[in-house]
């Protein structure tokens, strides 16, 4: 519900082998409601990207506006969803987790209650509120970890890979999901991932990075209709186009290996 | 159900151990190998303990000792869980305790009841600093331990849910350290326990179940000396398994955070 502008971003790691650029350079202009997929191999700097946007590392130079208003660490205007299961709080209830956010903002409890009820409602777990984590699947740690993101009504959504340890079956399940989400919310999302599948079914656009240093390589409008059927033809075509502008660095890097398609993976 | 039947059966095994050390016991006071005097028969040392609870003094013992016990684990657990965490946050507080703790933690509190009787006198105040010597060091540690294991992901979830600091304290860093608090807690306690019975039999005067012991030897009251055993092992279980058993229960293993052993 908010545009972001990222301009020239760089962050550059201090390792102990000396200065690594994590992220190089890198532009994006996100519309508000856009669900925008960032892809690539491992190493490529999406992650990085990321948790810049979410304010948990500062850039060496360049900077972020959502909304106009510039990034300085983070702030409510963001929810974050991570890859790992752990994220939630183990000792409170899927409702104490998802009304955290709430809390912190001061809403008094039965109010906090009644929003993060609605929330497990809409990641379909309004029976599991009572239910601690371990109790609850990954599938559905994720969908309280989603519902928590959401719960204080942040415009911008951040996901770092949030179904990567999931199994095919539920993936497919929590991206169904999670597009019904975003169509009743409409929120800015910025979803990253390394699945091409997951990016053709989920984007509006694909911005695909390069890693060594990190930056922007390609970038993919996808105009399906929604909701998406993962069979058709077009989908299908899409995920090509897509694995060819992934594929083409692994060639540029590679030359020994043979030009066509069939050779490139989903990128790590 | 199974949790009962569970239960059950453990206090079945328990009562086996315990049945079959009784009757080994029993054997060697009845063999005649050592004077009935030193190795009084459980029916003797039953009668002892018994007519020390119908007096009210053997209760009043263990009152004094508790009273000790309690006022110097609460002392060491108000210290110790706020120092492990300034520890665990600050580096600084870190350098300057860590080697202090280092050093001191190894010293058996026994070792420093005759320095303590000469500075602080003959009483409640030397055996309730013993015990908080005893206790403050693995509150402590422990407390130090688990906010330092705490896990990186909630402080980052937590933070970018518009926790502050004071909020993040409270709400994500005491509760996420809870296993080892707990953890820190039982083994202050034990420690605390073992210490109280023997600042007791040097520093004290007239009361408690370490005194008691003592002052018996004095006239070879060894029926008298194994009930007073017997009430410092039932008090110490009883708070090992119903206290700090059903804290644990409650919390972190309500919430997934440590599990009960298997089989």
């Amino acid at each position: 519900m908010q545009p972001i502008a990222i301009r020239d971003v760089t962050l550059i790691y201090d390792t102990p082998g000396g200065k690594v650029p994590g992220v190089k350079n890198v532009s994006i202009d996100i519309d508000a409601s856009e669900f925008l997929c960032i892809v690539g191999p491992s190493g490529c700097g999406k992650s990085t990207l990321l948790n810049i946007i979410a304010g948990f590392l500062t850039p060496a130079s360049g900077e972020i506006r959502i909304g106009g208003k510039a990034v300085t660490g983070h702030g409510m205007d963001r929810g974050v969803v991570f890859q790992d299961f752990a994220q939630l709080f183990p000792w409170r209830t899927a409702l104490g987790n998802v009304s955290f956010g709430l809390e912190m903002k001061g809403v008094p409890k039965p109010e906090r209650d009644k929003i993060a009820r609605e929330q497990l409602r809409l990641v379909k777990l309004e029976k599991f509120t009572g239910s601690f984590p371990h109790h609850l699947s990954g599938g559905m740690q994720q969908r309280v970890a989603i519902a928590r993101a959401l719960a204080y009504n942040p415009s911008v959504l951040l996901m770092d890979e949030p179904f990567a340890a999931l199994d095919a079956l539920t993936r497919d399940d929590m991206q169904r999901l999670l597009a019904d989400v975003w169509r009743e919310t409409r929120k800015t999302v910025i979803y990253v991932t390394h699945n091409v599948a997951e990016a053709v079914y989920l984007a509006d656009r694909v911005i695909v990075m390069s890693p060594h240093p990190g930056t922007v390589k390609a970038e993919m409008k996808i105009d399906l209709p929604r909701p998406r059927d993962p069979l058709s033809v077009e989908f299908v075509e899409c995920q090509k186009e897509l694995l060819r502008h992934l594929g083409h660095d692994v060639n540029a890097s590679d030359t020994a290996k043979p030009a066509n398609g069939k050779s490139n993976s989903q990128g790590g | 159900m199974t949790d009962n039947r569970q239960n059950l059966r453990s206090a079945v095994r328990a009562a086996i151990t315990l049945t079959l050390a009784a009757a080994a016991y029993e054997a060697l006071a009845r063999s005649g190998y050592f004077a009935p005097a030193l190795l009084p028969t459980l029916a003797n040392v039953a009668r002892a303990l018994f007519a020390s609870l119908a007096d009210g003094s053997m209760i009043v013992h263990a009152a004094f000792t508790l009273y000790r016990v309690l006022f110097g684990f609460c002392l060491a657990v108000v210290v110790g869980i706020p120092l492990g965490i300034l520890m665990a946050r600050f580096q600084r507080v870190e350098h300057f305790f860590l080697p202090l703790v280092s050093a001191l933690m190894p010293i058996p509190s026994f070792a420093l009841v005759p320095l303590f009787m000469l500075w602080f006198g003959i009483g409640n105040l030397t055996t309730v600093l013993i015990v908080f010597y005893a206790a403050t060091f693995p509150m402590v540690f422990n407390t130090w331990s688990g906010v330092r294991s705490v896990n990186p992901l909630w402080l980052r979830a937590a933070g970018a849910m518009g926790a502050d600091e004071q909020k993040l304290f409270w709400k994500v860093i005491i509760p996420g350290a809870s296993p080892f608090i707990i953890t820190g807690m039982r083994q202050a306690f034990l420690r605390a326990w073992i210490a109280v019975v023997g600042a007791e039999m040097i520093a004290a005067s007239d009361w408690g179940l370490g005194w008691v012991i003592f002052d018996a030897k004095e006239f070879l009251n060894t029926d008298t000396m194994l009930a007073a055993l017997i009430v410092i092992g039932c008090i110490g279980f009883l708070f090992e398994r119903l206290v700090f058993g059903s804290v644990e229960k409650a919390t972190v293993q309500r919430w997934g955070m440590t599990r009960a052993a298997k089989g």
